[in-house]
This record gives C-alpha cells, sequence and structure tokens, in this order.
C-alpha cells in the first residue's frame, strides 16, 4: 500500500484549488484523482463565458478558466492521474482508486479532500407520467453531446427547470439550428441568473412559463410531445391548463446533486442537501477528511468555488501539519433558521480560527425588503438590509474572527422582514 | 412431405424468458430450431419488467400448472443460475400479517405450502422484528419461505439464450409473426421479413401468445394485459430489508412487496390494474401514491427520496387463471405456452424442460446434441473480485481497469465482453439490461454518451444510428458542423 | 425616440442588476459603471458575445471551443455561426489563437478557448 499525505478526489475547478492551496500551505505530497481524460472537469463542456469575474477580474469561458488552473497546478509540478476512478474510501482514509494501467490502487492518506461534484437530477427521479422514451434528457448529457463531440441530442426541444444549465443550453441548441419551445419552471421564479434570462431566453423569443410544469411526456420508442400544466401554491398541477407541445426532446434542468457516496461509506456525517457536514476549514465529521466544490454544496459561480477549495487545502495543510484541534471542544453549530434552505459550514471550531469565517447559505424564496440577521446564542451580531435576495444566488456573509473567538454556542442565520426588525 | 433446405424443425415465436429456456433446451437436442422475436432484444417485455423473484411457489393453487412449474422451477433456480452465471439469491420470502384477522390466512397459507411440498414456517411477531427491524412494528406475524429468493430477471433470459445460441439454436431478433398456415409436414411462418417452414411452432409470445394461437384455429381463451408500477430505489448503505416482503392480500389490494435487488438496489411495488392496450407502460402518479402508501404499510420508513427510477411491467394474464402450457386443440405440433404471470419467472426452467423434453418429444423425435454445453463462459466483474486476482485480471486486459458506468462500477472489459458473445447487443438498453451500465443514481447521465460510442464503433455504424430500445428510439439527432468525423 | 424609461437587465456579470433608462440616456439602477456602458450600447445597438465550437482534426476531441474576442451585433450571430460551422481547424492550437478573423465584418476576430494539442 502506498503512503500519501493528501489525496483529492476529483481534478475539477474545486479539485485543482484545494491542491494549490494545500500547496501553498506546505503540502507537497499530493496527489489529484481525476475520472476524465482531461483535467478541468465539468468545465470542460462549458464552451460559454461568465467565468472568472472576481477570480481573474476577466470574463473567460469554461475551458479558459480551468487551463489557468491547470497551469498553476502545473507550474507547482502538482502530481495527478487521469482515468482513474476512486472505487472506495474506508473509514481509516484508505482511498482505492482503478486505471487500465495500474490496475486497483490502494493508498494510506493522511487527508483526503473530496471534490467529486454532482450529478444531475433525472426523469427517474422525478418519475414524469408517461411512459419512458428516448428523448429525455438532462440539459449536462446533451451539452456534453453537442460541445464534445457535436451531437444535437434533438431538433424541436421543450426544457422543464430554469436553472442556469437549463438556459445556456436553450442559447445553444438555437444558435446550433434546433428549435426550443419554451422553458418551464415549477415555481414562481426563476432559478438562474437575470443574465441568462435575457442573453438566453429573451434573445431568442423563447417563452418561459413560471409556475408550469411538464406534467406527461408522450412518445413510445421517442419522445413526440410534452403536456405543459400550470401549477397551483402547493406545486399542484391545475385542471384545465394542460397543453401539448409537440417535441421530439425534452431537456431536464431540475437539479445538481453532490456525489458524494464514496464519503457516505468513509462513514462521514452527511446534511440534508446530500453533501458532507463540515467545520471553518472544510473538515468533515471524519478528521482528516476535507468536502469543497459541488461535492460540498451546489455553487452558482465557479469563482466561489474556488476560494472555497483552496480553504479547503489549506485546512488540509494545517490538519497535516497537527495545527487543527480536532476533539470540538469549543464549536459554535451554524443553524439555518427562518427562511434559510441551509448553511455551510455547519460547524465552527472556535479554537482553530485563523481569520474571519466565511458562511454561505441560501434563502428559500425570493425576498424583498428584508433583513439577514446572525444572531449567536440569542445576540444579534450582524444584521444586512437586502434590497432583493433569492434562491439562486448563494449568499456568503463574512463573520469576524472577535465575534467567534473561543465563543460556543449557536449561530442562527435567519431572514426577517423589514417590519420585524 | 415436401422438405425444403429451409425447413426448420422448430421456430419458437418470443425471445422472453420463457422462449429463452425453451430455445436453450431445444439446444440439447439435434434440431433445425430458430427464434423469432418481435422486440430488438430478448427479454425486452414482460420479462424486464417485473419483481425479480424466484417464488418459492408455496402461494399458487395446490394441483394447478402454477404451483408445479413454480416449485419445480425454485428448485432448479439455483444450478440453472450457476450453470448460466446468473445472480440469485435465495434471501428468503416472508409473507406479513399487519392485523390480527390475517393470522388465520398465515396457516391457510402454510397448508397450502405443505400440499405444494414447500418448506415454510410461522413466525411470530417478535421473532420477525428481529429478522426485519425496519418492518412495521405493528407486525402479528409472517410465513417464512427460506427457498424464495431474488434473480437477475435480465441476464436470466440472456445468458439462456446465449447458451441457446452457443448450442446451436438460431434467434432473430425485430422479426415480427404476421401469419401461420398449415402445410404439409408442419407450419409456414411468415414475418415482416420472410417466409419460414417448420415442423414445430412453439408459441411462446408473451402478452400476444392469444392472437399467435389464433392463426391456425379459434381459441376459448384470451390474453389480458395487467400492468403494475414499480419504484426503483438506490443502494441504500444500511440496508432496509432482508427478505422479499410481501403482505397478504386484504381488502386494500393484492400486495405491494418490498425487496432488495440481486443489484442491492430496493424494489417497491407492483400496483394491478387492468390495460385495455397490451403496450400500455405509463406510469402515472395517483397509482404510484397507491403504491407508496401501501407499500409503507409493510415498511414505513422507505426512503423515497431514494427514487433513482419508476417503471411499469404488464402481466401476460390469461382468462383461465392458470397457465395455458399444452398442444393446440387442433394441431399436436403447434404448442402453446401462454400466459405466463406470476410466477413465470420462477417456473421459467422447469416450463422451458417440460415443453421440450415432455410436449415436444411426443411430436418429434429427440437426438441428443452430444457437443451440448450447458454453462455459459463465466462474466468477470473485476471489483468483485480480491485485489489481487483483479490486477491480474486488468494486467492481461486492460479494459477491465477502465470505468464506464461510475454509479454502478462497470468497466469496459465488462461492456466489451458482452458485444463478444453470441447473443446480440445492439442498443443502449440491451447493454443496461446484460451489465447495469446507466441503471444508477444518475441513469445513464454520465456513461450513456460513452455507451453509444462503444456500440458505434463496435458495430461500425454512426452514433446517430444508435437505438436507445425500440426502433425510432435514436439518442441523437443530427451532427453539428457537417462531416465533424471526416 | 421613446417617452419613456426603458426597463433592462444588465448581463455583464452575473449580478443582472435592473437598469433603468431615461429617454435622455441616463441611466439607473447599476452597480457598477459598466452597466451604464451597457445600457447605452443595447438600446442602440445590442451587442453579444459568441460562444461556440468548431470542428478539427488531428486532436484528441472532435471539436474546439471558440468565441468572439468581444461582442458583436446580436443581429449577426447566426450569420457567424454559420461561418464558423464551415471552417475546419487543425491541431494544435493554443488558446487564444486567432482562428477567425474579422467574423463577419464586424471587426472582431474568432479565437480559441482551449488548448488543442496535435495528436501524434
Amino acid at each position: 500500500m502506498i503512503n500519501k499525505d493528501l489525496v483529492i478526489i476529483g481534478g475539477g475547478s474545486a479539485g485543482l484549488a484545494a491542491a494549490i492551496g494545500a500547496f501553498d500551505a506546505g503540502v507537497k505530497d499530493i496527489l489529484i484523482i481525476e475520472k476524465g481524460e482531461f483535467l478541468g472537469g465539468i468545465l470542460n463542456q462549458c464552451i460559454h463565458n461568465g467565468f472568472g469575474l472576481s477570480e481573474f477580474k476577466e470574463e473567460l469561458t469554461g475551458p479558459e478558466f480551468l487551463t489557468r488552473f491547470v497551469k498553476q497546478a502545473e507550474e507547482r509540478k502538482i502530481p495527478y492521474v487521469l482515468n482513474s476512478y476512486v472505487t472506495s474510501i474506508s473509514k481509516d482514509k484508505v482511498v482505492t482508486y482503478l486505471n487500465r494501467e495500474e490496475g486497483s490502487v490502494e493508498i494510506k492518506a493522511r487527508a483526503i479532500i473530496m471534490a467529486a461534484g454532482c450529478y444531475e437530477r433525472n426523469a427517474g427521479a422525478i418519475g414524469i407520467p408517461g411512459e419512458r422514451p428516448a428523448g429525455v434528457i438532462t440539459a449536462g448529457q446533451a451539452q456534453l453531446f453537442l460541445n464534445e463531440y457535436g451531437y444535437l441530442v434533438g431538433k424541436k426541444v421543450f426544457i422543464l427547470g430554469s436553472g442556469d444549465i437549463g438556459l445556456i443550453m436553450a442559447r445553444r441548441l438555437s444558435l446550433e439550428g434546433a428549435k426550443v419551445l419554451g422553458v418551464a419552471e415549477i415555481m414562481p421564479w426563476s432559478n438562474g441568473l437575470n443574465r441568462n434570462i435575457v442573453q438566453c431566453l429573451n434573445d431568442y423569443d423563447i417563452p418561459l412559463y413560471l409556475s408550469h410544469t411538464v406534467s406527461k411526456v408522450y412518445g413510445k420508442s421517442r419522445l413526440e410531445g410534452i403536456e405543459l400544466s400550470e401549477v397551483d401554491t402547493s406545486l399542484r398541477v391545475i385542471e384545465g391548463t394542460q397543453k401539448r407541445f409537440d417535441c421530439d426532446t425534452l431537456i431536464l434542468s431540475i437539479g445538481l446533486i453532490p456525489n458524494n457516496s464514496l464519503l457516505n461509506a468513509a462513514g462521514v456525517k452527511v446534511s440534508r442537501t446530500k453533501g458532507a457536514e463540515v467545520d471553518e476549514h472544510m473538515m468533515t465529521s471524519v478528521p482528516g477528511i476535507f468536502s469543497c466544490g459541488n461535492v460540498l454544496h451546489v455553487h452558482d459561480l465557479v469563482d466561489n468555488v474556488v476560494v472555497e477549495a483552496r480553504l479547503a487545502g489549506k485546512g488540509a495543510a494545517l490538519y497535516l501539519q497537527d495545527k487543527l484541534i480536532v476533539d470540538g471542544t469549543k464549536t459554535i453549530d451554524v443553524c439555518p433558521g427562518d427562511g434559510i434552505g441551509y448553511c455551510v459550514p455547519e460547524k465552527i471550531n472556535t479554537l482553530n480560527l485563523d481569520g474571519s469565517v466565511e458562511i454561505k447559505f441560501r434563502v428559500k424564496k425570493p425576498s424583498k425588503n428584508s433583513y439577514l440577521v446572525f444572531s449567536l446564542n440569542g445576540n444579534i451580531i450582524k444584521k444586512i438590509f437586502k434590497p432583493a435576495i433569492i434562491p439562486s444566488e448563494m449568499e456568503i456573509v463574512k463573520i469576524t474572527e472577535d465575534v467567534l473567538k473561543n465563543n460556543q454556542g449557536t449561530i442562527n442565520v435567519s431572514l426577517v422582514a423589514k417590519e420585524a426588525i | 412431405m415436401v422438405y425444403t433446405t429451409s425447413m426448420n424443425d422448430v421456430i419458437v415465436i418470443g425471445a422472453g424468458v420463457i422462449g429463452a429456456f425453451v430455445a436453450r433446451n431445444l439446444s440439447r437436442y439435434k434440431l433445425n430450431a430458430l427464434v423469432i422475436e418481435k422486440e430488438n432484444d430478448v427479454g425486452d417485455v414482460t420479462s424486464m419488467a417485473n419483481s425479480a423473484i424466484a417464488h418459492s411457489g408455496y402461494d399458487p393453487l395446490p394441483g394447478s400448472k402454477k404451483a408445479f412449474f413454480n416449485v419445480k422451477g425454485n428448485q432448479m433456480m439455483p444450478l440453472v443460475c450457476e450453470e448460466l452465471d446468473v445472480n440469485f439469491g435465495k434471501v428468503g420470502t416472508l409473507t406479513v400479517a399487519t392485523e390480527d384477522s390475517q393470522i388465520k390466512m398465515l396457516s391457510d397459507l402454510k397448508e397450502r405450502a405443505d400440499l405444494n411440498g414447500v418448506p415454510t414456517k410461522i413466525l411470530s411477531a417478535s421473532e420477525v422484528l428481529k429478522l426485519e427491524p425496519n418492518i412495521n412494528p405493528n407486525v402479528k406475524g409472517a410465513l417464512l419461505c427460506p427457498t424464495g429468493g431474488i434473480v437477475n430477471p435480465f441476464t436470466l433470459t440472456a445468458h439462456a439464450m446465449e447458451n441457446a445460441i452457443d448450442n446451436g439454436v438460431k434467434l432473430n431478433l425485430g422479426e415480427s409473426v404476421l401469419s401461420i398456415k398449415k402445410i404439409d409436414g408442419g407450419f409456414l411462418v411468415t414475418t415482416n421479413k420472410s417466409s419460414y417452414e417448420t415442423k414445430v411452432v412453439i408459441n411462446c409470445a408473451g402478452l400476444h401468445s392469444d392472437e399467435i394461437a389464433k392463426m391456425i384455429e379459434p381459441i376459448d381463451w384470451s390474453i389480458h394485459a395487467r400492468k403494475g408500477e414499480y419504484f426503483v430505489l438506490d443502494h441504500y448503505a444500511h440496508g432496509l430489508v432482508n427478505h422479499v416482503l410481501f403482505p397478504l392480500p386484504s381488502e386494500k389490494g393484492k400486495g405491494i412487496l418490498v425487496t432488495m435487488t440481486t443489484s442491492y438496489n430496493y424494489l417497491v411495488g407492483p400496483s394491478s390494474e387492468w390495460v385495455s392496450e397490451k403496450d400500455d407502460l405509463s406510469t402515472d402518479p395517483l397509482t404510484l401514491g397507491d403504491v407508496k402508501a401501501q407499500a409503507k404499510e409493510l415498511v414505513p420508513n422507505i426512503p423515497f427520496n431514494e427514487q433513482i427510477r419508476v417503471f411499469s411491467g404488464l402481466r401476460a394474464t390469461p382468462s383461465t387463471h392458470d397457465f395455458i402450457i399444452e398442444p393446440s386443440k387442433s394441431e399436436p405440433c403447434f404448442l402453446n405456452v401462454a400466459g405466463i404471470e406470476s410466477p413465470g419467472l420462477a417456473s421459467s426452467p422447469a416450463i422451458g424442460e417440460y415443453v421440450v423434453d415432455t410436449l415436444l418429444a411426443k411430436v418429434l423425435p429427440l437426438e441428443v446434441n452430444d457437443k451440448y454445453q450447458p454453462r455459459v463462459k463465466k462474466y468477470l466483474h473485476p471489483l468483485s473480485l480480491p485485489i489481487e486476482e483483479r490486477n491480474a485480471v486488468i494486467k492481461e486486459n486492460p479494459d477491465y481497469g477502465t470505468m464506464v458506468c461510475n454509479c454502478e462500477k462497470v468497466t469496459l472489459g465488462e461492456i466489451e465482453d458482452v458485444l463478444s458473445r453470441s447473443l446480440p447487443c445492439r442498443s443502449v438498453k440491451a447493454i443496461k439490461k446484460r451489465t447495469r451500465a446507466g441503471f444508477g443514481k444518475c441513469q445513464g447521465g454520465f456513461c450513456q454518451p460513452n455507451v453509444i460510442r462503444l456500440l458505434a464503433k463496435h458495430y461500425g455504424v454512426s452514433p446517430l444510428e444508435i437505438l436507445y430500445d425500440h426502433d425510432g428510439s435514436e439518442i441523437v439527432k443530427e451532427e453539428v458542423k457537417e462531416s465533424v468525423h471526416d | 425616440m421613446s417617452l419613456e424609461n426603458k426597463e433592462l437587465i444588465c448581463i455583464c456579470c452575473p449580478r443582472g442588476c435592473h437598469l433603468s433608462v431615461s429617454p435622455n440616456l441616463d441611466v439607473t439602477g447599476n452597480i457598477c459603471p459598466r452597466g451604464a456602458v451597457y445600457a447605452k450600447q443595447e438600446i442602440s445597438n445590442p451587442l453579444r458575445t459568441l460562444t461556440s465550437t468548431m470542428r478539427i482534426s488531428g486532436a484528441s476531441l472532435p471539436l474546439c471551443p471558440v468565441k468572439t474576442k468581444d461582442p458583436i451585433p446580436k443581429g449577426k450571430l447566426f450569420e457567424a455561426m454559420h461561418t464558423i460551422d464551415c471552417i475546419h481547424l487543425e491541431a494544435p492550437i493554443k488558446i487564444g489563437d486567432v482562428v477567425i478573423p474579422n467574423i463577419c465584418d464586424t471587426g472582431v476576430d474568432v479565437v480559441a478557448t482551449r488548448d488543442m494539442d496535435l495528436i501524434k
């Protein structure tokens, strides 16, 4: 069995940035294990721009963004293997990966960073009424076919879900000669960035049907059409609003789910959002196992992923240098309160602080004129006025070290109407 | 008698699990045998959409064909699965009473089991809870059938047919029988592709077996489609149930089962509803909601948030309420094997043997094929081997070290192996059924593009021609930017 | 000339500020100066960056991702796509290489956004 200080699972944006963060904090014995043919992860197929605005102060395409990180990793000569798939992580941090040259390789890691990204919620998970014809496909798969291999998955397309992936594909498919008939979003608000509504839907006269869902698919071998229905406030189909659209493809953009099953088996505590529960250094409930990027929680901006990943890398370095206290004697639990869907990290080890802590969270629904209220053991430590706040934008709020140091208890994050303050 | 060079001894209509076992048994003899299947793959209708249970045989009516073939088939299953390299788990079944009024029924069922020759044991509530900690805590007792189990229906059908082909049987896929005419010496079978002369016809046409039977004579039975809808749940790390759990039939319904599968998924269902169209495979939320509610009465905390798929299957339910396994009334050389609804899967090896060794033997001289080999070549699954053995396999064939389906851990080597066998495997769905690639939580999200490219490369066609399953189910529609792949 | 304010969403960055442009081109609602520039441009001559792929031979993948270095007139997007689709590249290509100069007479170059090494 090989020994390694740090094994990083995933060589995408999160894995690369975590490696760089760890390296720059003093860890040299690193191995990045990447399942694909290239480093860079999902950004390889994201040929559109919108990446890097805060990280590099430039607007870059996915491949351009990932290339910068690949170059940073190469400059540091960080070792990596490609076409290698991690098949298991044991409770005592043995990582087993598989590739054609080496077969199965076992590595006893002192620290592990999980950066394996997400998979897409798909038709099977939501059980759309009807049969199961070909032609119902997730946006990411359609994107892979089109951008890496040059195949259109359909010519007459309807899209379910207004998340950014679906909106981006609406534009991409239109430019490559498909007809996109519409986008349905079950919520009364769009899940994607406003800019994408403009440049992906409005530009191409593609209608957005809010509070609508696809209530049925038609077709046996191949999709022949979909039934679009309006939904009520309980998200139930309103009878009489059903409308049929003839199409050969239904693209699903209905959510991303952390690809976290390797950590489940390693005994890591998992949160409701299916990512690991972590502390301020992105360390999970198993000392020495860290998590960052989309496998921890789904991000909307890769710029935030790399910041989080570098932090995880630094955390792994501190752990390896025995600078982290892991017995959890002075901790603050971070809990989502009213109006908040989830928070990361879930725990702050106040004896391990080396600066402020960023709390990342999303609100449950769009809100105007409200306050984000942070209270520690019942006392308000921060209050931020938000004229507008939406679930599709992850919020990041810094809590300074002086407020947290040596403290314990609970931080509650809530969204409160202006009038209630 | 007029014989042409193309006169077959036997034509089998239908390559579901029944047709596959009939074919396998035919291949034990020196016969010119042809199987004609209308779908693009074997086991593509009822045989691939069922509860995957090798029932013990306690519950069919004693004296019925169902009872006879179920018990026999269940006894044959371990050896057959060993020969055919099919996953079979003798996990046992529990028929569970959740109301006091059902306790008597358990004894009635035990009596029936005794008459059928099936070993069973009545368990008390506390014994059941010990075996199944996640079961409804209000359980009153259960009937344990230790010989019942779970089986992989996809590979049971495919490997039986592969074995038949290896031993000389021919298979035509994507070919539908349009008419059958009595001729001198046998029958003329006309399909959408050709015509064939044969001495014997064996009708294993499942949902359409009544239509096939009617081609040569009026019949007094019929087949109606009865749909069952299911949930498939992802691999559940903590072990939900250890046996196949059945409820007792009650006023609420026939019974929704909760079971593990041979791939460590969980299956919940089926519903039971008559449908007028024999190809109505739709699912609907009301029926599924009902399935969920009934299943929760058996196991309250089923993790439905782990749902990865819903599907439906169609039972070929006979109007006679029992299997129809007999020659037609007017033609001793036309054998009907019809109405094989539950417990059809468990009965299949026994039915295949009986149809050939008993029914066919009456009308055709059967000369033993001394070259007959009952085993398929073992399918390697490197990830289930200990590491040293695994790496030896990979050293010899590096394709076994390339992961294709991440969710189900299926390697390139396993896919290439399936493609190299005598049974054709031309579609994405066929690969799915044989290897499990695409069956996992991402439902092919990551691996489908690779599988399509593999199939295209293997068959020397464009990815545009690769089907998901049926004709017309191509997955990619158009190549952009004018002949990118020069 | 409209007498009402035009409402726009800025597409310069993920923030997507809600902008309001008065008839005499005063812009409000933008958090940064780029929003004002965008709004005025959007009203007179909307521009968009085009990202797409081009066929390439000799590389490990059949397509090379590309973009217009600067935004081009929105009305020329499909014409630009057609031009892009008719041209066949050859590896090796480096990020930033101009693959089509001055696309559709816009004065804007199309550049590669990924290194595509030559496969021997």
